[in-house]
């Protein structure tokens, strides 16, 4: 699909039928090869397109965007997943871009969200983004040689392009990876590197890319002064890193650094197989791992087109919901950690959650790595019986008993609580229009009164069947984050009664033959789920293959940051830590 | 009023307090150190201190909790072993992060392979305790253990786990997970039964086919 | 007295038990060093997740007297390497672990942090920390179970129940070197392979050509 054929008129029947392609006549036409959808844009239409999509047709969030290395077209793709907050499905818009010289419009101006998802790309494919105000690598550091989702770009380890590699079996031939690299480690260094004349680039241009005031003739003479926040400290919730302009001690900038734990998710997961990322889906948002299966179980199912049973279905909401339940007590009990209620309230968050994990434990296997979903079902249906007592009893025992007086004993000790009050009214203001121009997601954007959620949006599983509320509140600041959290365990506990009420007792629990290399047909997919943290989504492509061509996850954690700084600006040095935890990060999933 | 929200704060903290107390009381004594009460202390039901006095008493793993994997071995009444693992590879290829290794053997005069490892090795350092390699093996050769207490003092010798290392009797497993073990015993011997039906039958076949071409010489 | 004190090489009348305790000094110190461990608060990745369970009150670790989780690396004991280790994470590793007072320990905990774990593949992973630190203690499982965690403490208590106040080596003469730190560059550099590096790490790479398996 060469650039210039971009103009060309579309088929008769679509143009007729598509107000999409009428209305932006000659900048983008439908995406016609096989299994894709959505529609390709010229690059240097992309703007107006996208406000035109904004302005006029409502699609007024900007979901995700990623990047696809089509090696053999020579060209990198671009994918805008865009959608209205009012519901239904997502829009999906690609750009083409020549490998060798790839510079696109960034749609910074036009959808603030895109900001760091821009970045990214820049870091993992190259593409150069005009217009963007800081376009510089953001999971890997400056000065990082190559780019390494390219696809013929090869890590130090690289044994074959595709798992499962040749040398495991039938020769069998044992050894660890560093013992082939000639320095012993994890490490490749590109052709012609010079060590001796070589100079380690340095945070200059970072701190001087904050926006530091002076005191402006201010009655009190303060100074502006930079100050790193982690990435080892004990606030920030794993290893990020907040760079802080101050005046005094008001924010007058904030830069947030990550990739202190970008583990090659991407890269890994277009190596494994469809089945092997199951797995390692888990260690993304390591708190929900169960949501975090479910999301990537719905991306392939939709390219295979499987049906899931019954029993199955309701055993993934219930294990989602309980996930809920779990992730916000957690949320919860280091938000108040953050505002120097240091322990008590998390601890009895974590007891809570204990018993949530056993359930996990005895269904799955694995207290916080469930790998529980696959392709058409669940891995293994119930246990009989859990501590001594029948599991379903258990399960039920927490759902109506246990759960809800855990939420409740939460809600008495912090809700009216005047410290908690005062640290949280009035602080990291979010409104509504902003939420949704930095495509924040899950309670961050419901806390600011856009009621959108997934479940009700876009239902998928048997969500449409079950009766949930979706919670939303209207300030928008850290006070109505938290109290979000308690709303929605208080629905998810209801989701989880109605679950356990209408679940078939018996039933099959996979639709399939159990195997262990599944085929996929042809296409891209994008199965996005409301887990605990907001919108998950996962973009894979594949070619028809036992693997994924491409493998991305929109991670709600690493979008919800881009409006942090924005949050933090005028508020104090100590609100920025407790606006970063009623965003309720997890590392896992920000730098994946 | 300014500070009630604190009270009542302070009022839940006390309750766990005396719940704590309250419930030491109800158990007479036989709180800790005690499988009966443990489980009872840990369950929905359970009320005051939670703690699981490890290592003197140890939380109980469900029978599907997954840690390292095993592979398992009949022992013969003759002493003798017989190795479950055929050396097929499935576990190998299933395998996410790649952390199994298997050498096939084969015989020494036709080159054939031999349905047995002549080496296993599995680097727990790169394992992800994902459980697919019993899941997906088709002939119950490997199982996740139970053994979470493996910290050591020196990897780069110990933590690649080779057929020695690996290798456990089925009684072990039988031990550690009960109903799964039942559950494959039973759908195996349903299969032999199966097996040995289509045998008969076609023996019978055979040998009906046999009399009747005797008869027509 | 705790009986863990006692010296059973001097044996003490049974009738002056309660009352007296005879120990080597040797036996107190590590005694009273064992039951103090503070470790750092330090979460790398998931097991960071259940390090902090094992700090919660169902595994407790106070019963330990390792509740003390300290935000500083000046006053802690104890690194606890609590997940995958990144290229762009390591050089702050080891500073932190530089910073670190004498007698200090490390434990690696989870495949990642002993030798690269799952993601040991990727291009960001150092495998293992054991790469740049002394690792005490390793702790296998993908993530230890809080039970599991608490094992490898038990087991770093042993260590030190070994060691002897007149062979450790944060009494000596020579102060204890620090460890070199990593360098960002187009890949991590280690400055102990300057020689190294120097010689070899501008040469082609086989496996880095393309075209090439």
């Amino acid at each position: 699909m060469a650039a210039q054929e971009i103009g060309a008129a579309p088929s008769e029947q679509t143009a007729v039928a598509d107000p999409i392609v009428s209305r932006f006549e000659g900048a983008l036409r439908p995406d016609e090869r096989k299994g894709y959808e959505g529609y390709i844009v010229a690059a240097e239409g992309l703007p107006e397109v996208a406000t035109g999509l904004r302005d006029e047709l409502g699609y007024d969030y900007l979901s995700s965007v990623t990047g696809v290395d089509y090696l053999d077209g020579g060209q990198l793709e671009v994918v805008y997943h865009a959608y209205q907050t009012s519901g239904g499905p997502a829009l999906n818009l690609k750009v083409q871009v020549d490998r060798e010289n790839p510079v696109l419009p960034s749609l910074v101006s036009v959808y603030p969200g895109a900001d760091f998802q821009e970045r990214e790309i820049f870091d993992m494919y190259g593409v150069r983004f005009e217009g963007h105000p800081n376009l510089r690598r953001i999971l890997m550091w400056d000065g990082f040689a190559g780019h390494p989702l390219r696809k013929d770009w090869r890590e130090a380890y690289y044994e074959e392009e595709n798992k499962p590699f040749d040398s495991r079996w039938p020769t069998g031939d044992v050894r660890r990876s560093e013992a082939a690299n000639r320095f012993g480690k994890n490490v490749i260094y590109p052709a012609g590197f010079d060590f001796e004349n070589w100079t380690p680039e340095s945070d200059e241009s970072l701190y001087a890319s904050l926006n530091k005031v002076g005191s402006n003739g201010k009655t009190l003479q303060t100074d502006s002064l930079v100050v790193n926040m982690g990435p080892q400290h004990p606030s920030t919730h794993g290893v990020f890193r907040m760079v802080v302009a101050l005046d005094g001690e008001t924010i007058t900038d904030l830069q947030p650094v990550m990739g202190y734990l970008h583990r090659s998710h991407e890269k890994i997961g277009e190596r494994n197989t469809f089945l092997q990322n199951m797995p390692y889906t888990d260690r993304l948002d390591y708190l929900s791992s169960m949501g975090n299966n479910l999301g990537y179980a719905l991306a392939v199912e939709k390219l295979m087109g499987v049906q899931v049973p019954e029993r199955a279905e309701y055993l993934r909401v219930l294990m989602a919901e309980l996930t809920r339940v779990s992730n916000h007590m957690w949320a919860i009990g280091f938000l108040l950690n953050d505002m120097g209620a240091f322990q008590t309230p998390a601890l009895y968050a974590i007891r809570a959650r204990e018993l949530i994990l056993d359930v996990f434990e005895a269904t799955a296997g694995s207290r916080m790595m469930c790998n529980y979903m696959r392709f058409g079902g669940v891995a293994r249906d119930l246990p009989e019986t859990l501590r001594d007592e029948n599991t379903l009893d258990f399960i039920s025992d927490l759902a109506h008993n246990r759960l809800p007086a855990a939420i409740d004993e939460l809600d008495r000790f912090l809700t009216g609580n005047e410290i908690v009050r005062a640290r949280c009214i009035g602080v990291g203001v979010l409104p509504a229009e902003k939420a949704i121009a930095y495509s924040a997601a899950g309670p961050l954007l419901r806390a600011s009164g856009v009621p959108y959620d997934l479940r009700r949006a876009e239902p998928y599983s048997i969500y449409d069947r079950l009766d949930f509320k979706v919670c939303t509140r209207s300030n928008g600041d850290v006070y109505d984050r938290y109290v979000i959290r308690i709303d929605e365990m208080r629905e998810s506990v209801k989701i989880c009664q109605q679950a356990l009420r209408d679940m078939p007792a018996k039933g099959e629990i996979f639709s399939r033959k159990p195997q262990y290399n599944v085929r996929v047909p042809e296409g891209e997919s994008y199965g996005r789920v409301e887990n605990p943290k907001g919108e998950l989504g996962y973009y894979v492509v594949s070619t028809g293959k036992t693997n994924p061509y491409r493998y991305h996850v929109r991670a709600p954690s690493f979008i919800n940051l881009t409006v942090l700084g924005e949050m933090c600006k005028g508020h104090k040095v100590a609100d920025a830590v407790v606006i970063l935890g009623s965003i309720d990060i997890v590392l896992g999933e920000v730098d994946r | 009023m300014y500070g009630t929200g604190m009270l009542r704060g302070m009022g839940v903290t006390i309750k766990h307090l005396v719940d704590a107390f309250v419930d030491d009381l109800r158990f007479l004594g036989q709180r800790y150190y005690n499988a009966g009460s443990l489980n009872a202390r840990q369950g929905t039901r359970g009320r005051g201190v939670f703690t699981v006095q490890y290592p003197e008493e140890k939380l109980p793993v469900p029978e599907r909790f997954r840690f390292i994997p095993f592979l398992l071995y009949e022992a013969n009444a003759d002493g003798s072993t017989d190795h479950r693992c055929t050396s097929c590879g499935i576990c190998a290829k299933v395998c996410p992060p790649q952390c199994i290794w298997i050498e096939r053997s084969s015989d020494p005069e036709t080159g054939r392979p031999i349905p047995t490892p002549t080496r296993f090795f599995i680097d727990i350092d790169i394992c992800m305790n994902c459980g697919y390699c019993a899941e997906y093996c088709p002939f119950d050769a490997i199982k996740m253990d139970h053994d979470y207490e493996l910290a050591s003092y020196e990897r780069i010798e110990a933590h690649i786990f080779d057929k020695d290392r690996l290798d456990k009797p089925v009684e072990y497993y039988a031990g550690i997970r009960p109903t799964e073990y039942v559950d494959e015993e039973n759908a195996r011997a349903e299969e032999d039964a199966k097996k040995a039906a289509r045998k008969a039958a076609a023996a019978k076949k055979k040998s009906v086919g046999a009399d009747s071409k005797a008869a027509a010489a | 007295m705790d009986n863990e004190l006692t010296n059973p090489e001097i044996p003490v009348p049974d009738e002056l038990q309660s009352a007296v305790t005879i120990t080597s000094l040797d036996r107190i110190y590590n005694w009273g060093r064992r039951s103090s461990i503070w470790p750092m608060v330090f979460g790398l990745a998931c097991c960071a997740i259940e390090m902090i369970c094992t700090a919660a009150s169902r595994f407790d670790i106070a019963r330990f007297g390792m509740e003390v989780f300290r935000a500083t690396p000046r006053q802690a004991d104890l690194m606890i390497v609590s997940g995958t280790v990144t290229k762009k994470m390591a050089p702050l590793i080891v500073r932190l672990f530089n910073q670190m007072p004498e007698p200090k320990y490390v434990l690696a905990m989870g495949a990642c942090a002993s030798g690269g774990g799952p993601f040991k593949d990727g291009y960001n992973v150092v495998s293992g920390i054991d790469k740049f630190l002394p690792v005490d203690v390793y702790v296998p499982g993908c993530p230890p179970t809080p039970q599991a965690l608490l094992h490898g403490l038990i087991k770093l208590q042993q260590k030190i129940d070994n060691q002897s106040i007149k062979a450790v080596r944060w009494y000596g003469q020579q102060t204890s070197e620090a460890v070199p730190l990593p360098v960002l560059g187009p890949d991590l550099l280690d400055p102990r392979q300057h020689a190294l590096l120097a010689q070899q790490a501008g040469q082609p790479n086989e496996t880095a050509e393309p075209g090439e398996a």
